[in-house]
């Protein structure tokens, strides 16, 4: 036990004379050099990069402002994913910013949490935050908000109009408001297509138990009671769950639809690709570098949400694999309407 | 010469553990193309002005705090031989009533932080007193038990959080409790800093690290200067031999499930009262997991958890700076698995070379250990390694689950 003792003060003295002496090692790679391009810091939550849906959107959105800028991901982006139970979020927004890098964005709404105390310390840098609010929360910190019951909606208008057994399900990944709203969404446009509609509700896991987003095995257990249940289209608002959802649609010869990106495009198996009959997309990546583009040209405003709706195309319905297209009069008239206001989507079931 | 023998074989199992996790890691590094050198130069590295230093010095200690809290919970019932797996649901229904009972009371500040950690031990204590109960009466394993336990803690904190106890304003995508009064914050300990000379970080020390402190001393004290510590021990050791000579069991298993429920029922608090103020769906989980492979690598000793704590949160704080430096930060993962792992094989050598010394009759040497994790083995078997939602990664569930195979004496039998 001594010599471990001894080992982790020697650790620590080590590390409090390597902080002293090596000023040009890590402090470089955020410097720049080129001062039109910004160095983007990218922060996601649990789940991280490769989760073929929200995080991989937002990153996709980062690499086409950094293309587009002239820049490089490889110089000019840094992506960050927090520890297993996410407890250094806060930590890793800091060092972002410690590190020089402007815009920092944080994926997901658990940033909304901690993004506000760190962007108070860093009043030069803007930050901006994927599905939580900027208003109220620091001057330098922009909400990248999406209308996902909106897009839900019309998930739900293409799943009752398909269905052929006038039953439905939803899968959501953990029982929060966000997940919710997709809920109400979906739910309130299967019944303006049809009022006699069965909806199928369930969630993996509780509200503070997030392994709902990322428990395959689960999600495939919970869809495979749908399709024996008498569904035939399920809706997998469940992040990286809904690969299991897609293949219990494949076992029970249902369809599923995916959510965030084009999951047609992004589930990388050919025998899961046919059994997506859409995706709702939440297009993060559209959100992201139109944010990137407002501070390279300087009219960035922290403080206010961005809210990216059907009137916006922030949110909408993937055609990939031509499921749908003969149904797309339908979906147009039914997103006209939304847009117009004559109809309002709920946002809690 | 004796006392020599015996200095070399306490030090040699540490040592052989951090030499063969260093080799490993470093094994594994080389093979995914990182220069050992380079990453653990990085993970050194605090930062470049002084602020930076003193806000990493602040995070690892805020992150050690829990870790210490959970390893002592898990550790003061592996010295008797049980296996608490149920940290994890112990500590999460305790944060949830203590938020919930600290926002609905109002008191003057001490009174009030009192209140708050007194409600969090009694129902970290109730939660795990189950747990014994169910076995003195009914002899069920505390490892089935607590597991079971843990699913049934996470889904009542998630009802009392989204209903009864619900704070947050409807259409919040994180749900909270009610914010606890500012009376029932614990005040950090940045001044201490400013005392001794270092930069004043922007990030607030957990004032709770003392509590933590105070803690650790006693259950050190307990376990090591009184009638009933040696009780404990001797029960871990040897649970019929303990029984023989008058060690009442049962009452054993309870008091000792109690104690380890209370200390588990702190965990949340430095982060509850530090910082967040409220429980919501956001609040770190896995802790009590975690407080497994802390308790493993401090060898149960108090001390030792110390010193285990702080390494784990040493190591978790590097896992951004080696992102940055464009090392795969899962390098952290790994050398955590392999020190937990080194450890239980250099705890279980060091056993058997005390073992063969005893039965050849050349000394009268003592267990090397005294530790519940490598004393037993004639219990029923361990159950599966704990299927958390937030493991460390395959090496931690792993070494855990050796953990299991080797704890319980089945005292009650």
């Amino acid at each position: 036990m001594k010599a471990a003792a001894l080992l982790l003060a020697g650790s620590l003295a080590l590390a409090a004379c390597a902080s002293d002496e090596d000023t040009s090692g890590s402090g470089g790679s955020g410097g720049g050099d080129s001062s039109e391009m910004p160095q983007i810091g990218l922060a996601y939550d649990t789940g991280g990069r490769g989760d073929k849906s929200f995080n991989d959107s937002a990153y996709a959105g980062v690499e086409a402002a950094v293309e587009a800028f002239g820049g490089t991901a490889e110089d000019n982006i840094q992506e960050l994913s927090p520890n297993s139970d996410a407890s250094n979020r806060a930590d890793l927004l800091t060092q972002l910013a410690d590190q020089g890098f402007n815009p920092i964005i944080a994926v997901g709404f658990a940033y909304g949490d901690v993004i506000g105390e760190v962007a108070t310390q860093y009043p030069d840098v803007d930050f901006a935050v994927v599905d939580s609010t900027g208003v109220d929360v620091a001057d330098n910190v922009t909400g990248l908000l999406f209308a996902a019951n909106e897009g839900s909606f019309l998930g739900g208008v293409a799943a009752a109009t398909k269905s052929e057994t006038d039953h439905v399900g939803f899968v959501g990944g953990v029982e929060t408001p966000l997940i919710q709203s997709f809920e109400a969404g979906f739910t309130a446009g299967a019944q303006a297509v049809n009022p006699d509609v069965i909806v199928d509700v369930q969630y993996i896991s509780p509200a503070g138990d997030f392994s709902g987003f990322n428990d395959p095995a689960r999600g495939q257990v919970v869809a495979q009671g749908m399709f024996d249940g008498g569904a035939d289209i399920v809706y997998a608002a469940a992040g990286g769950s809904g690969t299991g959802v897609f293949q219990a649609a494949a076992a029970s010869g249902g369809r599923a639809i995916g959510v965030d990106s084009d999951q047609y495009e992004t589930v990388g198996d050919a025998s899961l690709q046919s059994v997506i009959m859409t995706s709702v997309l939440k297009r993060v990546d559209n959100a992201v570098e139109a944010y990137i583009g407002t501070v390279v040209d300087g009219s960035v405003e922290g403080g206010v949400d961005v809210v990216n709706d059907l009137s916006t195309e922030g949110v909408g319905l993937s055609y990939s694999g031509g499921f749908i297209d003969d149904i797309q009069s339908t979906i147009d008239d039914y997103t006209q309407q939304i847009v117009d206001g004559e109809i309002t989507v709920p946002e809690t079931p | 010469m004796k006392a020599l023998t015996r200095v070399g074989q306490t030090l040699l199992a540490p040592v052989l553990a951090v030499l063969i996790a260093l080799v490993i890691s470093a094994a594994v590094m080389l093979a995914i193309g990182v220069d050992p050198f380079r990453a653990l130069e990085v993970m050194v590295d605090f930062g470049d002005t002084p602020s930076q230093q003193t806000t990493a010095i602040v995070v690892v200690l805020n992150r050690a705090v829990p870790l210490f809290l959970a390893g002592l919970a898990v550790a003061v019932a592996f010295r008797m031989g049980l296996f608490n797996i149920g940290v994890e649901g112990q500590y999460r229904m305790a944060t949830v009533l203590a938020a919930g009972a600290g926002a609905a009371v109002s008191l003057p500040a001490p009174l009030h932080v009192l209140v708050i950690i007194v409600v969090a031990m009694l129902v970290g204590a109730v939660w795990a007193g189950i747990v014994a109960v169910l076995k003195v009466t009914r002899g069920v394993s505390e490892v089935i038990s607590s597991i079971m336990l843990n699913f049934i803690a996470l889904g009542l904190a998630s009802f009392l959080l989204t209903g009864p106890l619900r704070g947050s304003e409807p259409g919040a995508s994180i749900i909270t409790t009610e914010e606890i009064p500012e009376s029932g914050w614990f005040p950090s300990l940045n001044g201490v800093f400013g005392a001794i000379g270092l930069a004043d970080p922007p990030r607030q020390l957990y004032g709770f690290l003392l509590v933590a402190l105070v803690v650790g001393v006693v259950v050190a004290v307990v376990i090591k200067r009184t009638r009933f510590g040696f009780d404990l021990r001797a029960t871990g050791l040897s649970a019929s031999a303990a029984s023989a000579s008058g060690v009442n069991a049962r009452r054993m298993v309870l008091t000792t499930m109690l104690l380890s429920g209370a200390t588990a029922g702190l965990i949340g608090l430095p982060d509850l009262l530090g910082s967040n103020h409220t429980y919501g769906t956001e609040f770190t989980s896995g802790l009590g997991f975690l407080g497994i492979a802390v308790a493993l690598l401090g060898r149960n000793n108090p001390l030792g958890i110390a010193i285990a704590a702080v390494l784990f949160a040493f190591l978790d704080r590097a896992a951004v700076p080696l992102q940055i430096a464009g090392i795969p930060s899962s390098v952290v993962t790994i050398i955590q698995g392999t020190i937990v792992l080194a450890v239980v094989v250099a705890n279980e050598v060091s056993r058997r070379i005390t073992r063969r010394q005893a039965e050849s009759g050349s000394a009268v040497a003592p267990p090397s250990t005294g530790d519940g994790s490598t004393g037993g083995g004639q219990g029923p078997d361990g159950g599966p390694p704990p299927d958390g939602p937030v493991g460390t990664g395959p090496a931690l569930t792993n070494a855990t689950g050796a953990a299991g195979r080797t704890s319980p004496t089945g005292s009650t039998s």
